[in-house]
């Protein structure tokens, strides 16, 4: 790992308004992300994970671009990405790619897949025209589909094919940092080791650095390097993959891991936790956004907002009783 | 109490002593298409005690909802169920009359679906969507049955009941309208409940009450449950016992410890190796199944799982992708249909 980040974010914020119409008064503010920082360095894939609704997919297009934001800024290797002029934002979405949760939805019903990925290579105006045809079937045949697959159109392909015609043109312009967001939810647990499989061999051959974001504890406990666990617009948790998964510091990482039900007959859940409902983003509630839900909430957690503390060299988690906690 | 405690395996024992309460044999399902008959359930035998929960696991399309479907005799055209017999308590479910099966869905057997807020009337309050239960199978007056639907609504844990039965549908989260379903469902205490995927479109945090709630009602009142999903972590964590789906077949059936710790079928074994899970580490890599689920009805011969599956090499077992193979016990309630275990001496 190099020690200067491939991508650094600094205080990234997206608040939506909320109206019940175009002319409606504002009935108030969802804060999706609320003041994010997260590096990724080179060749690594950080993790992102927590419950529908807590901003994940939210932050990763933010990241990219992809949503305006209400603050903060993101630089991709010193290079501020939200403030550039069109033609430069251009070149540097090359280097920044998106790998979407339904493959199903991803793909034009009307185009080949084939012409699906050219597109990018036209757009970009990369290779001679003639050359193109081959540059696609390059990377078809890197995600594990056959040059005659390029003819063909999505219905006529499974969702883990699908998916590996997703990656392929995300992966055709060579970027260097990808957002996998939830790329294997929609599909089958016997193909979606393979697509996890394919995404850790292509990151390996070509130095890839990837945002993984998923809601499944066991995929990310498989893919990442490191973890951040998201509540609810905030990271209340970022840490090394293995010490996150062994020594997790937060409730609500807490409260997740033992909510995944353990694929071992022997391994019981005595007691499931009892979380309650996961809250309305409008209204948060004040000082620790978790504090209604948390089994182990003090009175300082409702007075004031608890920041991400250092609890090892490789570890930092967001709560009031970090060090009461172990 | 504990959360999900199962019945022990000895007293499991003596389970199979009962009588069974619902019992499948030779299911099958088919659905006209222009391409012909797709056979989504094929030979299906199942078996299901008062008070256990019987896992039904599989992929997408291998059958599993459709079975489901079959047994609530929900099937629609271009479906249609073939032939075999559901016998419920002593009557088989085929040969009654609409009337008759009418009386009995809701009553007797139950069903709870994977999108709660799909399946709910979006413009009647959830408290009249319980009552109305009573209302119509019991004759009962509205605001008796009303009390009673609070009453529900509080013991499926939905805070400020009261209140709370005068809500839409849209006025609830996710969680929140699979308790409302579950609810309905109860209302009639019937003695099986089907869940088709329950908790496949919640956050595991409600998933965990969710399962808690079912196997809690199972556990005080021998209901049985039949758990359709594809999620072994669910599986692990609130089966008695599992029968494995496959390309339209039950192709493996175990008791929960038995199928995790001594799978046999090829597919399950497969299956369980593809899960990631914490032992596994960034340097060693996931096991796949090559290959993806089967367009069911492609290959009504042979084993559906042949031309995935890595363990059909040998040139004896060429038969295959020729002929289905049968069902083979190979212990104590433990089933599978592969020819590996079929020899000339075993059953």
């Amino acid at each position: 790992m190099n020690t200067a980040p491939l991508l650094n974010a600094e205080g990234i914020k997206a608040h939506f308004p909320v109206k019940a119409g175009p002319l409606s008064p504002l009935k108030g503010v969802v804060r999706a992300v609320d003041g994010v920082d997260l590096s990724l360095y080179r060749g690594e894939t950080l993790g992102l994970v927590g419950e529908s609704g807590c901003g994940k997919s939210t932050l990763g297009r933010a990241l990219l671009g992809l949503i305006p934001i209400t603050g903060g800024r993101v630089q991709l290797e010193g290079t501020s990405v939200l403030d550039q002029p069109p033609a430069k934002l251009k070149a540097m979405r090359r280097e920044m790619q998106l790998i979407f949760q339904d493959p199903f939805a991803a793909l034009d019903p009307r185009q080949t897949v084939g012409n699906a990925v050219r597109v990018a290579l036209d757009i970009n105006n990369i290779g001679k025209r003639s050359e193109r045809q081959q540059i696609v079937e390059d990377i078809f045949a890197e995600v594990g589909l056959r040059p005659e697959h390029t003819h063909r159109f999505p219905h006529e392909f499974s969702g883990g094919q699908r998916q590996r015609v997703v990656i392929a043109r995300a992966l055709v312009l060579r970027p260097r940092f990808v957002v996998c967001d939830e790329p294997v939810s929609a599909l089958d647990v016997s193909v979606q080791a393979q697509i996890l499989n394919l995404l850790k061999r292509l990151q390996q051959d070509h130095q890839l650095t990837y945002l993984f974001v998923s809601h499944n504890l066991g995929v990310i406990e498989y893919m990442a390097d490191r973890v951040a666990v998201m509540y609810y617009g905030k990271i209340v948790e970022i840490a090394e993959r293995t010490e996150l998964f062994r020594q997790p510091r937060h409730p609500y990482t807490r409260a997740l891991m033992a909510a995944v039900p353990a694929p071992d007959p022997t391994a019981r859940a005595d007691e499931l936790p009892m979380l309650g409902e996961p809250p309305d983003p409008m209204f948060l509630p004040d000082g620790c956004r978790f504090r209604n839900r948390c089994p182990m909430a003090i009175e300082r957690c409702a007075l004031e907002e608890p920041a991400l503390i250092a609890v090892s060299s490789t570890h930092q988690s967001a709560c009031w009783r970090n060090n009461t906690l172990i | 109490m504990t959360a999900l405690n199962r019945i022990p395996i000895a007293e499991r024992d003596v389970q199979e002593e009962k009588l069974p309460l619902l019992q499948v044999r030779g299911l099958r399902t088919c659905f006209e298409s222009h391409y012909g008959s797709v056979t989504a359930v094929n030979e299906l035998d199942l078996t299901v005690y008062p008070g256990e929960v019987l896992a039904l696991v599989g992929e997408s399309g291998c059958g599993k909802s459709v079975t489901a479907m079959s047994l609530m005799r929900l099937v629609e055209a271009p479906g249609r169920i073939e032939s075999g017999q559901i016998s419920f308590d002593g009557r088989d479910l085929l040969t009654l009359s609409t009337q008759e099966m009418t009386e009995l869905r809701g009553a007797e057997i139950a069903m709870i679906f994977q999108q709660p807020k799909g399946s709910l009337n979006p413009v009647k309050r959830i408290g009249s969507q319980i009552a109305e239960q009573f209302e119509r199978r019991r004759g009962m007056p509205h605001a008796k049955a009303w009390k009673l639907a609070v009453g529900l609504l509080e013991r499926v844990g939905i805070p400020g009941a009261a209140e709370k039965a005068k809500a839409y549908p849209h006025q609830l989260s996710g969680g929140q309208a699979q308790r409302v379903m579950t609810a309905i469902a109860l209302a009639l205490e019937p003695r099986l409940l089907i869940a088709d995927e329950p908790t496949t479109a919640l956050d595991v945090t409600v998933q965990a009450q969710i399962l808690r709630l079912l196997t809690e009602r199972c556990r005080s009142h021998q209901t049985a449950l039949i758990l359709v999903t594809h999620d072994l972590g669910v599986v692990a964590q609130v089966a008695d016992r599992v029968a494995v789906m496959y390309a339209g077949r039950i192709v493996e059936e175990a008791p929960v410890e038995t199928l995790f710790a001594n799978p046999s079928h090829p597919y399950t074994r497969g299956l369980l190796n593809a899960i990631p899970r914490g032992n596994h580490y960034s340097e060693s890599r996931l096991e796949e199944i090559p290959g993806t689920v089967p367009v069911l009805g492609r290959n009504p011969e042979g084993c559906g799982f042949a031309d995935r599956c890595q363990a059909s090499y040998a040139g004896r077992l060429n038969q295959c992708s020729t002929q289905t193979p049968p069902t083979t016990r190979i212990a104590q309630g433990h089933t599978t249909r592969c020819w590996i275990y079929h020899s000339g001496d075993a059953q």
